[in-house]
């Protein structure tokens, strides 16, 4: 809604579609100069940190797994990580591929979800999905397929899509079959293609002339493009252990919010499909750089609308990946490796398809958690977040009430904002005063 | 969503409440059939999937997650008001979920573990099922729930009977798959015999002892399976921790652990509430 002089106005908008979760945004603009803007989440708080706090650490992956159902897979394995840290052992080498094969098959689903389903009908000015494949239905039923083979992988592996039950810390309950995993190749051959239409489709879109100079922060994984562990880097050049980064990514709670605000160092940063590819294109197989250059994106994407080009590439990235570790798997045996509690604290971190994802916990001797932080994609992105928003109101002050309060909802979902991963979302109110 | 066609459709709306949206998130993972569903129904509310809204009333709400604010008190008896059938998908709306562990503990004990500054939060002490509040049409079971099911119960409504949906054990299913029985093998224990079918007997098939995910089944003697398991072997601990997950405090699953010595060491440092408030 609208309202306002010749000198001010108030834009509101309710419950932000298309993210996770329930958050809203505001933003007030004075003399045409944008005073205030903030994110407000007001996704009702769980306290997963504290219902942690006395179980078992072997119940950490299923209970945090519960924190989102659109990225389960990530908190299940960061928490593995985290936990196996503790302990003090390191899996094997083919637990450690297939969790990777594992998260691969989250990365698929969530990428295709986002970029079909949340993000594309913004750029094509529809109100959703169905809307577009009124349009253009094989457009969307090639999103829905991809998105199936996304979750075909993390059954085959997982057991299911949302909440897998096969992980647990030192591994998996079962490994599964050659036979099921190798089936997976011609799925995954048909999605790497759909994929690399993906990429030639949403590179045609028109995206607004909006760059930002963020602090990109993403993991760093030995020679290879980041996804089940690493060492959290910046662009600005930080390279430091998860037990560092932990203590120099220092979280506030804020009034307006049940997710906290997370800086490094006392400043704002960005994790994500654009932090990931600054830091680290640079490993991304061929197949991947021949479609960034097609597209035309050079060595970074500093525009936040381009995201969705980045995470068509990440979809390419992830089904070729997956194809490569179908086409090497081994399967572990024994499928876990044994593990024995003592008292101690661990830091697990991994990327999240929508960002970088930190869990810590400190065990007793009996294996009994004490203490837990788990530090959410959403709740670091989020004061990036609000300086895109200020940057693309002062550009779009020229827009009428709706066309503004539309592309600030898309600044949201540029980032693909996991609200109840981060309450830890969107109710848009700009005011113009 | 565009215009309607000349076929008036039934308007389908999902609502949110604390949750993790995967429950809801399920409904958009019935891939092949989801385009068919947005021909047979009107999508009228959905704020994970569409930026449009059709005020009500609806034929159908889907209702995902548990009731922890005032605002959600609020809420939930609109969603009532304005809704032909109002069906609850998952655990958390069905039997308020994992965040329902803070009913067990002193009120304020959780938030104080989390947050700076508790006074900012505008959170209820308790998380209720959304049947505490309201009469609900249909209970479907799950953390999360199976997709299948879902599409069954939209099936079913669309053509006005009942949904055909299992309340036998899990148990059952793995007896119907041909899994061998893990508790018996004694490598694991196993709620199977006391949880709800839904999930085709899915941790078994793995090897690793059910969990409860789906909540009760009917007629659930839960007492009798946690004997029968600790005279195998299994700590009382294991069993009290295994009962008050994501489905903690539906009544067979709460008295089932409080029967347990070890209830209160699972939950950690705060006591159990002698105030009930479920």
């Amino acid at each position: 809604m609208t309202h306002g002089t010749n000198r001010s106005r108030t834009v509101s908008a309710e419950g932000v579609a298309r993210v996770e979760g329930e958050g809203s945004l505001r933003v007030v603009v004075h003399d045409g100069i944008v005073s205030e803007v903030s994110l407000d989440i007001f996704e009702p708080p769980r306290y997963f940190e504290a219902m942690l706090v006395g179980r078992h650490f072997s119940e950490a992956p299923d209970i945090t797994a519960r924190i989102c159902g659109i990225c389960p897979v990530a908190y299940q394995l960061t928490a593995c990580a985290a936990m196996e840290d503790a302990v003090g052992i390191v899996v094997g080498d083919r637990v450690q591929l297939l969790r990777r094969l594992l998260y691969c098959g989250e990365w698929i689903q969530s990428h295709a979800l986002h970029v079909y389903l949340l993000h594309a009908p913004d750029f094509l000015m529809c109100q959703d999905a169905v809307e577009l494949a009124e349009r253009e239905p094989s457009v969307i039923e090639r999103g829905l397929a991809l998105k199936r083979t996304g979750n075909l992988v993390m059954e085959t592996v997982g057991g299911r899509a949302v909440h897998p039950v096969n992980v647990r810390v030192g591994g998996f309950y079962s490994a599964p079959e050659p036979a099921a995993i190798a089936a997976l190749a011609d799925p995954l051959q048909r999605a790497l293609d759909a994929a690399l239409a993906t990429v030639n489709w949403v590179a045609g879109f028109d995206f607004p002339d909006v760059t930002s100079s963020y602090r990109f922060v993403a993991l760093r994984q030995d020679g290879r493009y980041a996804i089940d562990g690493g060492r959290p880097g910046s662009s600005d050049g930080l390279d430091v252990t998860p037990q560092h980064f932990a203590e120099l990514s220092v979280e506030e709670h804020v009034a307006r919010s049940t997710a906290l605000h997370a800086r490094l160092d006392g400043r704002s940063y960005l994790t994500g499909p654009l932090a990931r590819y600054a830091l680290n294109a640079s490993l991304l197989p061929g197949v991947v750089r021949n479609a960034a250059r097609a597209a035309g994106l050079g060595e970074t994407c500093v525009n936040p609308f381009q995201s969705i080009v980045v995470r068509a590439l990440e979809l390419v990235f992830a089904c070729d990946e997956a194809l490569r570790l179908v086409a090497q798997y081994e399967p572990p045996a024994p499928a876990a490796d044994a593990v024995v509690a003592r008292a101690g604290v661990g830091t697990g971190v991994t990327e999240a398809p929508r960002g970088l994802l930190l869990h810590q916990y400190e065990i007793d001797a009996d294996g009994n958690i004490v203490h837990a932080r788990i530090m959410p994609p959403t709740s670091q992105n989020q004061l990036s977040i609000e300086e895109d928003l200020r940057r693309v109101v002062e550009g779009g002050l020229d827009l009428n009430d709706d066309d503004l309060r539309w592309r600030c909802e898309q600044a949201v979902r540029n980032h693909d904002p996991c609200i109840s991963c981060a309450a830890h979302f969107l109710d848009l109110k700009v005011e113009h005063s | 969503m565009s215009a309607d066609t000349a076929v008036v459709r039934p308007t389908l709306a999902v609502w949110k409440f604390a949750s993790c949206d995967g429950c809801q998130l399920s409904l958009l993972d019935l891939e092949p059939e989801l385009l068919a569903i947005t021909r047979a129904v009107r999508i009228a509310h959905f704020t994970e999937m569409t930026r449009a809204h059709v005020e009500g009333p609806y034929d159908v709400s889907l209702v995902e997650g548990s009731i922890t604010t005032d605002d959600d008190v609020a809420r939930i008896l609109e969603v009532r008001e304005q809704s032909r059938y109002l069906v609850t998908i998952g655990a958390c709306a069905a039997t308020g979920g994992i965040q329902a562990l803070r009913n067990f503990v002193e009120p304020g004990a959780f938030p104080a573990m989390v947050y700076a500054h508790p006074e900012y939060l505008r959170a209820l002490d308790t998380s209720t099922p959304v049947s505490a509040h309201v009469a609900v049409d249909y209970e479907l079971r799950g953390c999360p729930i199976d997709r299948f099911q879902l599409l069954e119960v939209i099936l079913a409504l669309l053509a006005h009977r009942r949904p055909i949906v299992a309340t036998h054990s899990v148990c059952q299913e793995c007896k119907a798959r041909g899994t061998v029985c893990l508790a018996v093998l004694g490598e694991s224990a196993c709620l199977g015999p006391v949880t709800r079918a839904g999930c085709n007997a899915l941790c078994p098939s793995v090897g690793r002892g059910c969990f409860g995910c789906f909540g009760p089944s009917e007629g659930a003697n839960v007492d009798s399976l946690t004997q029968w398991l600790r005279s195998h072997g299994h700590a009382d601990v294991t069993l009290a921790r295994l009962l008050q997950t994501f489905n903690a405090a539906a009544p067979d699953f709460r008295e089932g652990a409080t029967n347990l010595v070890a209830t209160k060491v699972t939950l950690g440092a705060p006591p159990r509430s002698r105030k009930e408030r479920l």
